[in-house]
């Protein structure tokens, strides 16, 4: 399968066969990775499959056991220095100076960037306009919300104009708006070209944002395609058709012959290849004459690609 | 990339971190200052008033006349230095359990400097609270006999004292897994060293096995440095072992922090 997207003309991420152990335990089993320059990519799994390990390496924070892996055309190991100028990393956690005000952060950042002075503060103020800061830039960021640290948190990020940019969970945490937000953030970055690698516990999210998705279960690459492709290779989605009486459920069972009735909910199951053709034909069969009470339609979750990839739930994994 | 290109990059970086540590000390003013100031200007006053009367009696030869506040300053005054390493412990501490040392390490940003301002700012905190101090005990009648060029040592010592504990300091905020931890593990510095030395009485005073280890610990060199300095007395060899010990601590203290450091990496 090559899936590489339309931007791709370079190579920004190349890794293979890396590894990872703490002590007896393995965390990285062999992953291959490549991720197009420009592309969104979205490394999706439980907790414990390995994300953050392989974030961790990528950004140079920590060396791998085995493995070449090399950012934008240069090794990682040898050549640490030159990728740390061309990334940016925002983890899960937030790394802000909390004693330090919105506005000192990312001047600090400028500072540690080696931009001029005059660069320094007009790129301050911009990232403080984008990212909805200026009523907040001179106080300390230690008074911030969850949503707005995280937001500074991404603005010192790009205070580099970096050409990578790793996403560590980037909206585990966050309320649903902060979520949103977040979600507007990293598509506008990703309209602006910069290559994204995101680690999400969540299909919806990698469904959104991502051009590509690697499904990371146990330190292994279990599954690796767009979005779309991993989708039809999910069993799980469905539409759940419920109805008043027996009699209901009997008839529009012989209407659609692939559901699975269950006479306890009075529920029918149908598969769903996805999109309005495919429940416009299951309406079509029904006929005008079965009355449903309840339609619902069942996209897949973690649990179901998790369980299609590898028989197991994801909740096996969690610690 | 050139070595000299490196080396100015090094130097700009520290610079921007000893910034950054300096804000921190502004902001974190009562916290840091109080305790480092305090501390030794209530040991001043008990040693001073409660005890020091007995004491300056007891003293007789080893303070040749003088009163015992001036005995006792010099002591007091590395006291000062010493309880600074508190500060440095915690604030690295702070640094390597919060978020921010992992972004450091993420950026192209010399590898010491992180350090190498928390180390500077040290030091800069030192000359403050030892002048405050000194300020303290002239109003309390401290009266030294110091030159200008003894004045100058004085100051020398002060910054290598300094300099070498917050090397020692910054490693022990590098192992500690907490802000208390840190504190803690500073504490033999701030005060057992300066206990079991001739800090607050001459080591000639005390029985055998603690007597060997007040004469051969570096509180001793230093203190005793010190208050030849500042009473106008002949210095001697005690300040080139005193500046020895300072540059055998900061040495250890530079090796261990830099390998503390870059464990983080594994």
């Amino acid at each position: 399968m090559n899936a590489l997207t339309k931007h791709a003309t370079r190579t920004a991420v190349s890794v293979s066969g890396l590894r990872k152990s703490y002590g007896k335990k393995v965390v990285l089993d062999g992953v291959d990775l490549s991720i197009g320059e420009g592309e969104v990519f979205a490394l999706l799994g439980p907790n414990g499959a390995g994300k953050s390990t392989t974030v961790r390496i990528l950004s140079t924070l920590i060396h791998a056991d085995a493995g070449t892996a090399s950012v934008m055309g240069r090794d990682l190991r040898r050549e640490a220095g030159k990728v740390r100028a061309m990334i940016g990393v925002t983890g899960q956690f937030s790394a802000l100076d909390t004693l330090l005000t919105g506005e000192e952060n990312l001047l600090l950042m400028g500072r540690l960037r080696h931009l001029p002075a005059t660069q320094r503060r007009a790129r301050t103020a911009q990232l403080l306009e984008r990212f909805d800061l200026v009523d907040a830039a001179k106080q300390t960021s230690a008074t911030y919300s969850g949503g707005m640290k995280r937001r500074l948190d991404i603005a010192m990020t790009l205070m580099g104009r970096p050409r990578l940019i790793f996403l560590d969970e980037p909206t585990t945490g966050l309320d649903p708006r902060g979520r949103h937000t977040m979600w507007q953030v990293i598509r506008d970055l990703g309209a602006e070209g910069v290559t994204i690698l995101l680690t999400t516990q969540y299909l919806e999210e990698a469904d959104q944002l991502a051009d590509r998705i690697a499904v990371l279960d146990r330190g292994h690459i279990v599954a690796e395609g767009t979005p779309e492709e991993l989708k039809r290779r999910m069993p799980g989605a469905h539409i759940r058709l419920r109805f008043a009486d027996a009699a209901s459920l009997d008839a529009a069972a012989r209407a659609l012959r692939d559901g699975t009735p269950d006479e306890d909910e009075l529920e029918l199951r149908v598969p769903n290849e996805g999109g309005i053709r495919s429940l416009r034909d299951v309406v079509a069969r029904l006929g005008d004459d079965v009355a449903v009470e309840d339609l619902s339609i069942h996209t897949p979750d973690l649990d179901d690609v998790f369980f299609a990839l590898t028989g197991n739930p994801s909740k096996q994994q969690v610690q | 990339m050139t070595a000299l290109d490196t080396l100015a990059i090094a130097v700009e970086d520290s610079a921007t971190m000893l910034g950054r540590e300096l804000k921190h000390t502004l902001r974190l003013f009562k916290l840091l200052f109080v305790g480092a100031i305090l501390v030794p200007v209530v040991m001043l006053l008990l040693f001073n008033y409660i005890l020091g009367g007995a004491i300056g009696h007891g003293l007789g030869g080893a303070a040749q006349g003088a009163p015992y506040i001036d005995f006792l300053v010099p002591g007091i005054l590395m006291m000062t230095v010493a309880a600074g390493s508190a500060a440095t412990a915690i604030n690295v501490c702070t640094d390597m359990t919060g978020g921010i040392v992992d972004r450091f390490r993420t950026m192209a940003v010399s590898r010491g400097a992180l350090l190498a301002g928390h180390v500077g700012v040290s030091v800069l905190r030192a000359l403050v609270t030892t002048t405050v101090v000194t300020g303290v005990a002239l109003l309390l009648g401290f009266r030294p006999k110091a030159s200008a060029w003894d004045w100058l040592g004085v100051v020398g010592i002060v910054v290598a004292f300094s300099f070498a504990l917050a090397w020692l300091s910054a490693a022990l905020g590098m192992v500690a897994k907490s802000a208390a931890g840190a504190n803690g593990l500073t504490l033999p510095i701030q005060f057992l060293l300066p206990f079991l030395s001739s800090t607050f009485v001459p080591a000639s005073t005390m029985p055998a096995g603690v007597r060997w280890f007040a004469e051969h610990q570096p509180f001793n060199p230093v203190v005793e440095s010190m208050r030849a300095l500042l009473t106008g007395a002949p210095v001697g060899d005690t300040a080139y072992l005193a500046l020895a010990w300072c540059g055998a601590i900061a040495l250890a203290g530079y090796l261990w922090a830099r390998a503390a450091f870059s464990r983080g990496t594994r």
